[in-house]
Protein backbone atom coordinates (compact mmCIF):
# COMPACT_ATOMS: atom_id res chain seq x y z
CA UNK A 1 0.00 0.00 0.00
CA UNK A 2 1.18 3.72 0.84
CA UNK A 3 1.62 4.71 -3.06
CA UNK A 4 3.52 7.32 -3.18
CA UNK A 5 1.81 9.64 -5.95
CA UNK A 6 -1.14 12.08 -4.84
CA UNK A 7 -3.87 12.03 -6.64
CA UNK A 8 -4.71 15.32 -8.06
CA UNK A 9 -8.08 16.54 -7.39
CA UNK A 10 -7.85 20.00 -8.88
CA UNK A 11 -11.45 21.00 -7.90
CA UNK A 12 -12.06 24.97 -6.92
CA UNK A 13 -10.54 25.77 -3.78
CA UNK A 14 -13.75 26.25 -1.44
CA UNK A 15 -14.41 29.96 0.02
CA UNK A 16 -14.06 28.47 3.44
CA UNK A 17 -13.31 30.64 6.11
CA UNK A 18 -10.00 29.39 7.13
CA UNK A 19 -8.93 28.03 3.89
CA UNK A 20 -5.77 28.90 2.77
CA UNK A 21 -5.15 26.28 -0.10
CA UNK A 22 -2.97 28.59 -2.61
CA UNK A 23 -4.69 27.60 -6.53
CA UNK A 24 -2.02 24.88 -7.97
CA UNK A 25 -1.39 23.28 -4.10
CA UNK A 26 -3.34 19.93 -3.99
CA UNK A 27 -5.27 19.36 -0.81
CA UNK A 28 -4.28 16.09 1.08
CA UNK A 29 -7.02 16.76 3.34
CA UNK A 30 -9.82 18.53 3.27
CA UNK A 31 -11.67 18.79 6.22
CA UNK A 32 -15.18 20.55 6.63
CA UNK A 33 -17.87 21.11 9.21
CA UNK A 34 -16.00 18.95 11.40
CA UNK A 35 -17.88 18.86 14.91
CA UNK A 36 -16.32 16.87 17.74
CA UNK A 37 -17.58 15.50 21.46
CA UNK A 38 -16.79 14.09 24.20
CA UNK A 39 -19.96 12.87 25.13
CA UNK A 40 -21.79 16.29 25.96
CA UNK A 41 -19.51 18.62 26.03
CA UNK A 42 -18.52 20.05 22.61
CA UNK A 43 -14.45 19.79 22.05
CA UNK A 44 -14.15 21.19 18.34
CA UNK A 45 -16.29 23.47 16.91
CA UNK A 46 -16.82 23.53 12.82
CA UNK A 47 -13.65 23.15 11.70
CA UNK A 48 -12.84 23.89 8.01
CA UNK A 49 -9.55 23.39 6.71
CA UNK A 50 -7.56 22.05 4.02
CA UNK A 51 -4.26 20.68 4.28
CA UNK A 52 -2.31 20.89 1.68
CA UNK A 53 -0.06 17.70 -0.10
CA UNK A 54 3.91 17.38 0.65
CA UNK A 55 3.56 20.55 3.46
CA UNK A 56 4.48 20.96 6.56
CA UNK A 57 1.13 22.44 8.65
CA UNK A 58 1.57 23.15 12.43
CA UNK A 59 -1.59 24.07 14.85
CA UNK A 60 -0.78 26.13 17.37
CA UNK A 61 -2.61 27.34 20.46
CA UNK A 62 -2.72 27.38 24.27
CA UNK A 63 -3.53 24.23 26.30
CA UNK A 64 -6.76 22.61 25.90
CA UNK A 65 -7.63 24.49 22.58
CA UNK A 66 -8.30 21.34 20.92
CA UNK A 67 -5.32 20.86 18.54
CA UNK A 68 -4.37 17.43 19.30
CA UNK A 69 -7.96 16.21 19.86
CA UNK A 70 -8.14 17.40 15.98
CA UNK A 71 -5.08 15.71 15.08
CA UNK A 72 -5.88 12.75 16.38
CA UNK A 73 -9.46 12.63 14.47
CA UNK A 74 -7.59 13.03 11.49
CA UNK A 75 -6.27 9.13 11.92
CA UNK A 76 -9.65 8.63 14.41
CA UNK A 77 -7.60 7.72 17.57
CA UNK A 78 -10.42 9.39 19.03
CA UNK A 79 -12.19 5.67 18.28
CA UNK A 80 -10.34 4.25 21.52
CA UNK A 81 -12.04 6.60 23.66
CA UNK A 82 -15.98 5.96 24.97
CA UNK A 83 -18.31 9.05 24.12
CA UNK A 84 -16.41 10.73 21.67
CA UNK A 85 -18.40 11.14 18.79
CA UNK A 86 -17.71 13.01 15.79
CA UNK A 87 -19.58 15.07 12.73
CA UNK A 88 -18.44 17.02 9.55
CA UNK A 89 -16.29 15.34 6.83
CA UNK A 90 -12.66 14.26 6.33
CA UNK A 91 -11.77 13.78 2.92
CA UNK A 92 -7.96 12.13 2.30
CA UNK A 93 -7.50 12.39 -1.42
CA UNK A 94 -11.21 12.77 -2.13
CA UNK A 95 -11.83 9.43 -0.15
CA UNK A 96 -14.32 9.64 3.21
CA UNK A 97 -11.83 9.22 6.20
CA UNK A 98 -14.24 8.59 8.64
CA UNK A 99 -15.95 6.02 6.88
CA UNK A 100 -13.33 3.81 5.20
CA UNK A 101 -11.50 0.88 7.33
CA UNK A 102 -9.91 2.61 9.92
CA UNK A 103 -6.48 -0.29 9.80
CA UNK A 104 -5.94 0.87 6.30
CA UNK A 105 -6.75 4.71 6.70
CA UNK A 106 -4.40 4.78 9.96
CA UNK A 107 -1.12 2.84 7.23
CA UNK A 108 -2.00 5.89 5.06
CA UNK A 109 -2.84 8.63 8.06
CA UNK A 110 0.73 7.41 10.60
CA UNK A 111 1.26 8.86 13.77
CA UNK A 112 3.90 9.94 16.28
CA UNK A 113 3.13 10.82 20.32
CA UNK A 114 4.29 13.31 22.56
CA UNK A 115 6.17 11.32 24.20
CA UNK A 116 8.82 8.60 22.43
CA UNK A 117 6.51 4.74 22.60
CA UNK A 118 8.47 1.85 21.29
CA UNK A 119 7.26 -1.21 21.90
CA UNK A 120 9.37 -3.21 24.52
CA UNK A 121 10.69 -5.22 21.37
CA UNK A 122 14.36 -4.88 19.62
CA UNK A 123 14.94 -1.70 17.49
CA UNK A 124 14.53 -4.13 14.42
CA UNK A 125 11.08 -5.41 15.65
CA UNK A 126 10.09 -1.86 16.70
CA UNK A 127 10.39 -0.44 12.74
CA UNK A 128 8.95 -3.89 11.54
CA UNK A 129 6.17 -3.76 13.78
CA UNK A 130 3.43 -2.01 10.53
CA UNK A 131 4.60 -4.12 8.22
CA UNK A 132 4.07 -7.15 10.55
CA UNK A 133 0.31 -6.90 11.48
CA UNK A 134 -0.53 -5.12 7.79
CA UNK A 135 0.94 -8.17 6.46
CA UNK A 136 2.89 -5.62 4.18
CA UNK A 137 5.96 -7.90 2.81
CA UNK A 138 5.82 -8.56 -0.79
CA UNK A 139 8.71 -8.29 -2.84
CA UNK A 140 11.19 -6.48 -0.55
CA UNK A 141 12.53 -8.25 2.32
CA UNK A 142 11.08 -7.02 5.62
CA UNK A 143 15.29 -6.23 6.23
CA UNK A 144 15.61 -4.17 3.49
CA UNK A 145 12.38 -2.16 4.31
CA UNK A 146 13.42 -1.40 8.00
CA UNK A 147 16.55 -0.51 6.67
CA UNK A 148 14.96 2.19 4.70
CA UNK A 149 12.82 3.68 7.02
CA UNK A 150 15.76 4.02 9.70
CA UNK A 151 17.63 6.17 6.99
CA UNK A 152 14.15 7.67 6.16
CA UNK A 153 14.01 9.08 9.84
CA UNK A 154 17.78 9.69 9.95
CA UNK A 155 18.94 6.71 12.44
CA UNK A 156 20.94 4.00 10.55
CA UNK A 157 24.11 4.91 11.50
CA UNK A 158 23.48 5.12 15.48
CA UNK A 159 21.45 1.79 15.22
CA UNK A 160 23.06 -0.26 12.27
CA UNK A 161 25.30 -2.45 14.60
CA UNK A 162 22.42 -2.89 17.15
CA UNK A 163 19.66 -3.63 15.43
CA UNK A 164 18.68 -6.65 18.14
CA UNK A 165 18.97 -5.08 20.95
CA UNK A 166 15.97 -3.68 22.93
CA UNK A 167 14.51 -0.35 22.01
CA UNK A 168 14.72 1.25 25.37
CA UNK A 169 18.44 0.79 25.43
CA UNK A 170 18.11 4.59 23.06
CA UNK A 171 18.02 8.21 24.06
CA UNK A 172 14.94 9.79 24.43
CA UNK A 173 15.88 11.70 20.56
CA UNK A 174 16.10 8.21 19.39
CA UNK A 175 13.76 6.60 20.66
CA UNK A 176 11.31 9.68 18.89
CA UNK A 177 12.98 9.29 15.98
CA UNK A 178 13.09 5.16 15.84
CA UNK A 179 9.00 6.05 16.72
CA UNK A 180 8.99 7.91 13.22
CA UNK A 181 10.93 4.83 11.37
CA UNK A 182 8.62 2.88 12.52
CA UNK A 183 5.56 5.06 11.53
CA UNK A 184 7.55 5.85 7.98
CA UNK A 185 8.00 2.13 7.57
CA UNK A 186 4.21 1.58 6.26
CA UNK A 187 5.08 4.28 3.85
CA UNK A 188 2.07 6.52 5.18
CA UNK A 189 0.80 9.64 3.07
CA UNK A 190 0.36 11.68 5.89
CA UNK A 191 2.19 12.17 9.47
CA UNK A 192 0.62 13.73 12.03
CA UNK A 193 2.97 14.09 15.08
CA UNK A 194 1.80 14.91 18.20
CA UNK A 195 4.23 17.64 20.18
CA UNK A 196 7.05 15.12 19.04
CA UNK A 197 9.80 17.28 20.63
CA UNK A 198 8.11 18.56 23.75
CA UNK A 199 9.92 15.80 25.74
CA UNK A 200 13.26 15.90 23.86
CA UNK A 201 16.15 18.65 24.29
CA UNK A 202 17.15 21.16 22.13
CA UNK A 203 19.78 19.15 20.09
CA UNK A 204 17.34 16.24 19.58
CA UNK A 205 14.83 18.50 18.72
CA UNK A 206 16.59 20.14 16.22
CA UNK A 207 17.10 16.93 14.61
CA UNK A 208 13.08 15.99 14.30
CA UNK A 209 12.65 19.16 12.70
CA UNK A 210 15.68 18.64 10.15
CA UNK A 211 14.31 15.16 9.13
CA UNK A 212 10.83 16.73 8.74
CA UNK A 213 11.84 19.15 6.45
CA UNK A 214 13.66 16.24 4.42
CA UNK A 215 10.48 14.35 4.53
CA UNK A 216 7.93 16.29 3.33
CA UNK A 217 9.43 15.67 -0.12
CA UNK A 218 7.13 12.43 -0.07
CA UNK A 219 4.93 13.02 2.96
CA UNK A 220 2.17 15.25 3.91
CA UNK A 221 3.29 16.60 7.20
CA UNK A 222 0.86 17.97 10.09
CA UNK A 223 2.44 18.79 13.39
CA UNK A 224 0.92 19.72 16.93
CA UNK A 225 3.11 22.03 18.42
CA UNK A 226 3.08 24.27 22.07
CA UNK A 227 6.23 25.98 20.62
CA UNK A 228 5.99 28.64 18.37
CA UNK A 229 9.42 29.35 17.60
CA UNK A 230 9.20 25.37 15.87
CA UNK A 231 5.95 26.55 14.40
CA UNK A 232 7.69 29.53 12.86
CA UNK A 233 10.80 27.61 11.96
CA UNK A 234 9.31 24.56 10.08
CA UNK A 235 5.75 25.35 9.04
CA UNK A 236 4.78 26.16 5.46
CA UNK A 237 1.35 26.44 6.97
CA UNK A 238 0.20 27.50 10.69
CA UNK A 239 -3.39 27.24 12.28
CA UNK A 240 -4.41 28.53 15.47
CA UNK A 241 -6.93 27.20 17.65
CA UNK A 242 -8.43 28.38 20.66
CA UNK A 243 -11.52 27.44 22.60
CA UNK A 244 -12.21 24.67 19.80
CA UNK A 245 -11.96 26.88 17.19
CA UNK A 246 -9.88 26.93 14.00
CA UNK A 247 -9.43 31.09 14.40
CA UNK A 248 -7.01 31.29 11.79
CA UNK A 249 -5.50 29.32 9.23
CA UNK A 250 -2.61 30.57 6.67
CA UNK A 251 0.98 30.75 4.91
CA UNK A 252 3.04 30.88 7.96
CA UNK A 253 4.63 33.67 7.81
CA UNK A 254 1.57 35.69 7.19
CA UNK A 255 0.66 34.41 10.74
CA UNK A 256 3.60 35.30 12.34
CA UNK A 257 4.16 38.52 10.60
CA UNK A 258 0.58 40.21 9.69
CA UNK A 259 -2.14 38.01 11.72
CA UNK A 260 -6.01 38.41 10.58
CA UNK A 261 -6.79 38.75 13.76
CA UNK A 262 -6.94 39.83 17.15
CA UNK A 263 -6.84 36.62 18.90
CA UNK A 264 -3.67 35.27 17.00
CA UNK A 265 -1.91 38.35 17.36
CA UNK A 266 -3.10 38.25 21.35
CA UNK A 267 -1.51 34.39 21.12
CA UNK A 268 1.86 35.19 19.39
CA UNK A 269 3.07 37.85 20.73
CA UNK A 270 2.34 36.57 24.15
CA UNK A 271 -0.40 38.15 25.42
CA UNK A 272 -2.11 35.18 26.51
CA UNK A 273 -1.61 31.24 26.38
CA UNK B 1 8.24 16.66 80.24
CA UNK B 2 8.14 19.22 77.89
CA UNK B 3 5.53 18.89 74.75
CA UNK B 4 8.60 18.93 72.63
CA UNK B 5 10.03 16.21 74.77
CA UNK B 6 6.80 13.96 75.04
CA UNK B 7 6.30 14.48 71.46
CA UNK B 8 9.91 12.65 70.76
CA UNK B 9 9.40 10.06 73.41
CA UNK B 10 6.75 8.79 72.16
CA UNK B 11 7.68 8.55 68.18
CA UNK B 12 10.88 7.03 69.37
CA UNK B 13 7.91 4.52 71.15
CA UNK B 14 6.33 3.84 68.42
CA UNK B 15 9.49 3.31 66.23
CA UNK B 16 10.37 0.78 68.48
CA UNK B 17 7.28 -1.21 68.73
CA UNK B 18 6.84 -0.90 64.85
CA UNK B 19 10.20 -2.44 64.56
CA UNK B 20 9.83 -4.90 66.89
CA UNK B 21 6.37 -5.84 65.27
CA UNK B 22 8.32 -6.45 61.82
CA UNK B 23 10.97 -8.16 63.50
CA UNK B 24 8.99 -10.77 65.24
CA UNK B 25 6.96 -11.38 61.98
CA UNK B 26 10.45 -12.26 60.63
CA UNK B 27 11.40 -14.59 63.88
CA UNK B 28 8.33 -16.23 62.94
CA UNK B 29 8.99 -16.77 59.57
CA UNK B 30 12.56 -18.42 60.49
CA UNK B 31 11.42 -19.98 63.53
CA UNK B 32 9.07 -22.56 60.94
CA UNK B 33 12.02 -22.59 58.21
CA UNK B 34 14.74 -23.44 60.91
CA UNK B 35 12.42 -26.11 62.13
CA UNK B 36 11.53 -27.54 58.80
CA UNK B 37 15.16 -27.25 57.57
CA UNK B 38 16.06 -28.93 60.56
CA UNK B 39 13.78 -31.93 61.13
CA UNK B 40 13.14 -32.62 56.86
CA UNK B 41 17.00 -32.40 56.32
CA UNK B 42 17.67 -35.21 58.81
CA UNK B 43 15.00 -37.56 57.19
CA UNK B 44 15.24 -36.45 53.53
CA UNK B 45 17.48 -38.69 51.91
CA UNK B 46 17.48 -40.51 48.19
CA UNK B 47 14.73 -43.04 49.04
CA UNK B 48 11.97 -40.37 49.76
CA UNK B 49 12.19 -39.61 46.06
CA UNK B 50 12.35 -43.16 44.57
CA UNK B 51 10.70 -45.42 46.96
CA UNK B 52 6.86 -45.95 47.62
CA UNK B 53 5.51 -45.68 50.98
CA UNK B 54 6.06 -48.28 53.11
CA UNK B 55 3.29 -50.05 55.44
CA UNK B 56 3.61 -49.14 58.89
CA UNK B 57 5.89 -50.55 61.02
CA UNK B 58 8.59 -50.98 58.46
CA UNK B 59 11.05 -48.23 58.10
CA UNK B 60 12.22 -46.67 55.47
CA UNK B 61 10.60 -45.88 52.09
CA UNK B 62 9.58 -42.69 50.27
CA UNK B 63 6.76 -40.40 48.53
CA UNK B 64 7.78 -40.72 44.94
CA UNK B 65 4.10 -42.01 43.91
CA UNK B 66 2.72 -38.55 45.83
CA UNK B 67 5.44 -36.07 44.02
CA UNK B 68 4.96 -37.53 41.02
CA UNK B 69 1.04 -37.36 41.94
CA UNK B 70 1.26 -33.86 43.20
CA UNK B 71 2.35 -32.86 39.73
CA UNK B 72 -0.53 -34.46 37.99
CA UNK B 73 -2.92 -32.89 39.95
CA UNK B 74 -1.30 -29.60 40.03
CA UNK B 75 -0.65 -30.03 35.68
CA UNK B 76 -4.31 -30.69 35.30
CA UNK B 77 -5.56 -27.95 37.69
CA UNK B 78 -2.73 -25.54 35.45
CA UNK B 79 -4.06 -26.80 32.06
CA UNK B 80 -7.48 -25.53 33.29
CA UNK B 81 -7.36 -22.52 35.86
CA UNK B 82 -4.53 -20.62 33.67
CA UNK B 83 -5.91 -20.08 30.10
CA UNK B 84 -9.55 -19.16 31.50
CA UNK B 85 -7.59 -16.94 34.09
CA UNK B 86 -5.39 -15.46 31.79
CA UNK B 87 -7.73 -14.94 29.00
CA UNK B 88 -10.50 -13.21 31.42
CA UNK B 89 -8.08 -11.02 33.31
CA UNK B 90 -7.37 -10.24 29.38
CA UNK B 91 -10.97 -9.08 29.25
CA UNK B 92 -11.15 -6.95 32.32
CA UNK B 93 -7.71 -5.23 31.66
CA UNK B 94 -8.57 -4.20 27.87
CA UNK B 95 -12.73 -4.85 27.37
CA UNK B 96 -13.55 -4.44 31.03
CA UNK B 97 -16.03 -1.62 31.59
CA UNK B 98 -19.49 -1.78 32.12
CA UNK B 99 -21.76 -3.21 34.40
CA UNK B 100 -20.40 -7.51 33.73
CA UNK B 101 -16.64 -6.64 34.06
CA UNK B 102 -17.56 -5.12 37.60
CA UNK B 103 -19.44 -8.48 37.78
CA UNK B 104 -17.02 -10.32 37.22
CA UNK B 105 -14.05 -8.44 39.36
CA UNK B 106 -16.20 -8.78 42.07
CA UNK B 107 -16.99 -12.65 41.98
CA UNK B 108 -13.00 -13.25 41.41
CA UNK B 109 -12.55 -11.04 44.82
CA UNK B 110 -15.30 -13.04 46.53
CA UNK B 111 -14.00 -16.30 45.31
CA UNK B 112 -10.60 -15.26 46.47
CA UNK B 113 -11.63 -15.43 49.80
CA UNK B 114 -13.65 -18.66 50.35
CA UNK B 115 -12.07 -21.39 51.95
CA UNK B 116 -10.15 -23.81 50.09
CA UNK B 117 -11.87 -26.84 51.48
CA UNK B 118 -15.31 -25.38 50.19
CA UNK B 119 -13.69 -25.56 46.77
CA UNK B 120 -13.01 -29.23 47.46
CA UNK B 121 -16.51 -30.20 48.33
CA UNK B 122 -17.33 -28.62 44.94
CA UNK B 123 -15.06 -30.33 43.21
CA UNK B 124 -16.39 -33.64 45.21
CA UNK B 125 -20.18 -32.82 44.25
CA UNK B 126 -19.23 -32.41 40.77
CA UNK B 127 -16.32 -34.66 39.89
CA UNK B 128 -16.29 -36.90 42.50
CA UNK B 129 -19.99 -38.03 43.31
CA UNK B 130 -20.99 -38.35 39.06
CA UNK B 131 -18.08 -41.03 38.67
CA UNK B 132 -17.64 -42.97 41.73
CA UNK B 133 -14.13 -42.44 42.44
CA UNK B 134 -10.95 -39.95 43.80
CA UNK B 135 -9.16 -39.08 40.95
CA UNK B 136 -6.46 -36.79 40.05
CA UNK B 137 -8.47 -34.93 37.85
CA UNK B 138 -11.07 -33.93 41.10
CA UNK B 139 -7.56 -32.59 42.79
CA UNK B 140 -6.81 -30.88 39.53
CA UNK B 141 -10.71 -29.07 39.40
CA UNK B 142 -10.86 -28.19 42.55
CA UNK B 143 -7.18 -26.42 43.17
CA UNK B 144 -8.24 -25.33 39.43
CA UNK B 145 -11.02 -23.07 40.83
CA UNK B 146 -8.67 -21.52 43.39
CA UNK B 147 -6.38 -20.66 40.65
CA UNK B 148 -8.63 -19.00 38.21
CA UNK B 149 -9.48 -16.12 40.46
CA UNK B 150 -5.96 -15.31 41.86
CA UNK B 151 -4.93 -15.65 37.60
CA UNK B 152 -7.69 -13.42 36.69
CA UNK B 153 -6.69 -10.64 38.82
CA UNK B 154 -3.07 -10.69 38.49
CA UNK B 155 -3.27 -10.83 34.45
CA UNK B 156 -5.92 -7.71 34.88
CA UNK B 157 -3.54 -5.70 37.41
CA UNK B 158 -0.52 -6.46 35.06
CA UNK B 159 -1.91 -5.60 31.86
CA UNK B 160 -3.09 -2.38 33.05
CA UNK B 161 0.02 -1.30 34.50
CA UNK B 162 1.39 -1.30 30.31
CA UNK B 163 1.36 2.53 29.57
CA UNK B 164 -1.88 3.37 27.35
CA UNK B 165 0.38 5.18 24.80
CA UNK B 166 1.67 1.68 23.86
CA UNK B 167 -1.43 0.62 22.83
CA UNK B 168 -2.11 3.89 20.71
CA UNK B 169 1.53 3.28 18.68
CA UNK B 170 -0.11 -0.29 17.87
CA UNK B 171 -3.40 0.63 16.70
CA UNK B 172 -1.95 4.11 15.29
CA UNK B 173 0.12 1.79 12.89
CA UNK B 174 -3.21 -0.13 11.45
CA UNK B 175 -2.77 -2.93 14.08
CA UNK B 176 -6.28 -4.29 15.09
CA UNK B 177 -7.31 -4.00 19.22
CA UNK B 178 -6.68 -7.75 19.46
CA UNK B 179 -3.10 -7.66 17.45
CA UNK B 180 -2.32 -5.26 19.43
CA UNK B 181 -3.16 -7.10 22.61
CA UNK B 182 -1.16 -10.12 21.40
CA UNK B 183 1.92 -8.54 20.15
CA UNK B 184 2.16 -5.12 22.36
CA UNK B 185 0.39 -5.40 25.85
CA UNK B 186 0.79 -8.96 26.69
CA UNK B 187 4.53 -8.74 25.36
CA UNK B 188 5.49 -6.04 27.70
CA UNK B 189 3.56 -7.32 31.02
CA UNK B 190 4.51 -10.60 30.27
CA UNK B 191 6.70 -11.14 33.08
CA UNK B 192 4.26 -9.92 35.71
CA UNK B 193 1.78 -11.99 34.61
CA UNK B 194 3.96 -15.32 34.29
CA UNK B 195 4.99 -14.02 38.15
CA UNK B 196 1.84 -13.76 38.85
CA UNK B 197 0.80 -17.36 37.44
CA UNK B 198 3.96 -18.88 39.18
CA UNK B 199 2.84 -17.36 42.37
CA UNK B 200 -0.81 -18.60 41.74
CA UNK B 201 0.74 -22.19 40.90
CA UNK B 202 3.00 -22.65 44.36
CA UNK B 203 -0.03 -21.57 46.36
CA UNK B 204 -2.29 -24.78 44.97
CA UNK B 205 0.80 -26.59 45.75
CA UNK B 206 0.86 -26.52 49.04
CA UNK B 207 -3.07 -26.64 49.44
CA UNK B 208 -4.19 -30.08 51.14
CA UNK B 209 -7.54 -29.06 52.45
CA UNK B 210 -9.41 -29.52 49.03
CA UNK B 211 -7.77 -32.56 47.94
CA UNK B 212 -9.25 -34.56 51.18
CA UNK B 213 -11.41 -35.59 49.65
CA UNK B 214 -10.82 -34.83 46.06
CA UNK B 215 -7.75 -36.77 45.16
CA UNK B 216 -7.63 -38.47 48.49
CA UNK B 217 -4.48 -40.35 48.60
CA UNK B 218 -3.29 -43.31 47.73
CA UNK B 219 0.12 -45.84 49.08
CA UNK B 220 0.50 -47.14 45.24
CA UNK B 221 1.12 -45.80 42.13
CA UNK B 222 -1.97 -44.65 40.46
CA UNK B 223 -2.51 -46.00 36.71
CA UNK B 224 -4.69 -43.29 35.49
CA UNK B 225 -5.83 -39.83 36.18
CA UNK B 226 -9.26 -41.19 37.15
CA UNK B 227 -7.81 -42.94 40.14
CA UNK B 228 -7.48 -42.32 44.09
CA UNK B 229 -3.49 -40.10 43.99
CA UNK B 230 -1.51 -39.28 46.48
CA UNK B 231 -0.56 -35.68 46.94
CA UNK B 232 2.35 -34.17 49.23
CA UNK B 233 0.06 -31.77 50.81
CA UNK B 234 -1.95 -35.06 51.93
CA UNK B 235 0.91 -37.20 52.62
CA UNK B 236 2.21 -34.70 55.03
CA UNK B 237 -1.52 -34.47 56.44
CA UNK B 238 -1.89 -38.34 56.74
CA UNK B 239 1.82 -38.92 58.04
CA UNK B 240 1.30 -35.91 60.69
CA UNK B 241 -1.14 -37.28 62.69
CA UNK B 242 -0.23 -41.19 62.27
CA UNK B 243 1.48 -42.60 65.63
CA UNK B 244 4.42 -43.97 63.77
CA UNK B 245 7.95 -41.62 64.51
CA UNK B 246 9.14 -43.01 61.57
CA UNK B 247 5.61 -41.41 59.21
CA UNK B 248 6.19 -38.40 61.19
CA UNK B 249 10.44 -38.00 59.94
CA UNK B 250 8.86 -38.75 56.32
CA UNK B 251 6.13 -35.95 56.81
CA UNK B 252 9.17 -33.24 57.50
CA UNK B 253 10.79 -34.39 54.21
CA UNK B 254 7.96 -33.81 52.51
CA UNK B 255 7.39 -31.02 54.10
CA UNK B 256 11.02 -29.28 53.12
CA UNK B 257 10.42 -30.61 49.51
CA UNK B 258 7.11 -28.52 49.00
CA UNK B 259 8.99 -25.89 50.37
CA UNK B 260 11.69 -26.05 48.18
CA UNK B 261 9.57 -26.66 45.14
CA UNK B 262 8.09 -23.01 45.89
CA UNK B 263 10.99 -21.11 46.58
CA UNK B 264 12.83 -22.50 43.42
CA UNK B 265 8.97 -21.30 41.93
CA UNK B 266 9.15 -18.51 43.27
CA UNK B 267 12.73 -17.61 42.65
CA UNK B 268 13.30 -19.16 38.78
CA UNK B 269 10.21 -17.08 37.98
CA UNK B 270 11.88 -13.95 38.81
CA UNK B 271 14.93 -15.03 37.40
CA UNK B 272 14.19 -16.55 34.41
CA UNK B 273 11.69 -14.71 32.80
CA UNK B 274 12.42 -11.26 30.72
CA UNK B 275 11.53 -8.07 31.73
CA UNK B 276 8.67 -6.10 30.04
CA UNK B 277 11.21 -3.64 28.59
CA UNK B 278 12.89 -6.79 26.81
CA UNK B 279 13.18 -6.96 23.06
CA UNK B 280 12.14 -10.75 22.70
CA UNK B 281 8.81 -10.90 20.66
Amino acid sequence: MGTLEHSTIAGPPAAAPGNAATPGVVPKLKISRLNFFYGAYQALHDIELQIAANRITALIGPSGCGKSTFLRVLNRMHETVRGARVSGEILLDNENALAMDVAKLRRRVGMVFQKPNPFPKSIFDNVAYGLRVNGIGGNVPLSDAVEHSLKRAALWDEVKDKLHRSAYALSGGQQQRLCIARALAVDPEVLLLDEPSSALDPIATAKIEELLFRLKENCTIVIVTHNMQQAARIADDTGFFLLGKLIEFDKTEKIFKTPAKKETEDYITGRFG
Amino acid sequence: MTRHRWRKFVSGLMFGVTAACAAAAVCLLFWILGFLVWNGGRALNFDFFTQLPKPPGELGGGMANAIVGSAQIILIAALIGIPIGFLGGIYLAEFGSGAFPFFVRYTADLLNGVPSIVMGIFAYTVVVRPLHQFSALAGGVALSVILIPTTIRTTEHFLRAVPQMLREGALALGASKWKSIATVVVPAAVRGVATGMILGIARIAGESAPLLFTSFGNQYWSTSLGQPTASLPVMIFTYAISPYADWHRQAWAAGLVLLAVMLLLNVGARVVLPPGTSHRT
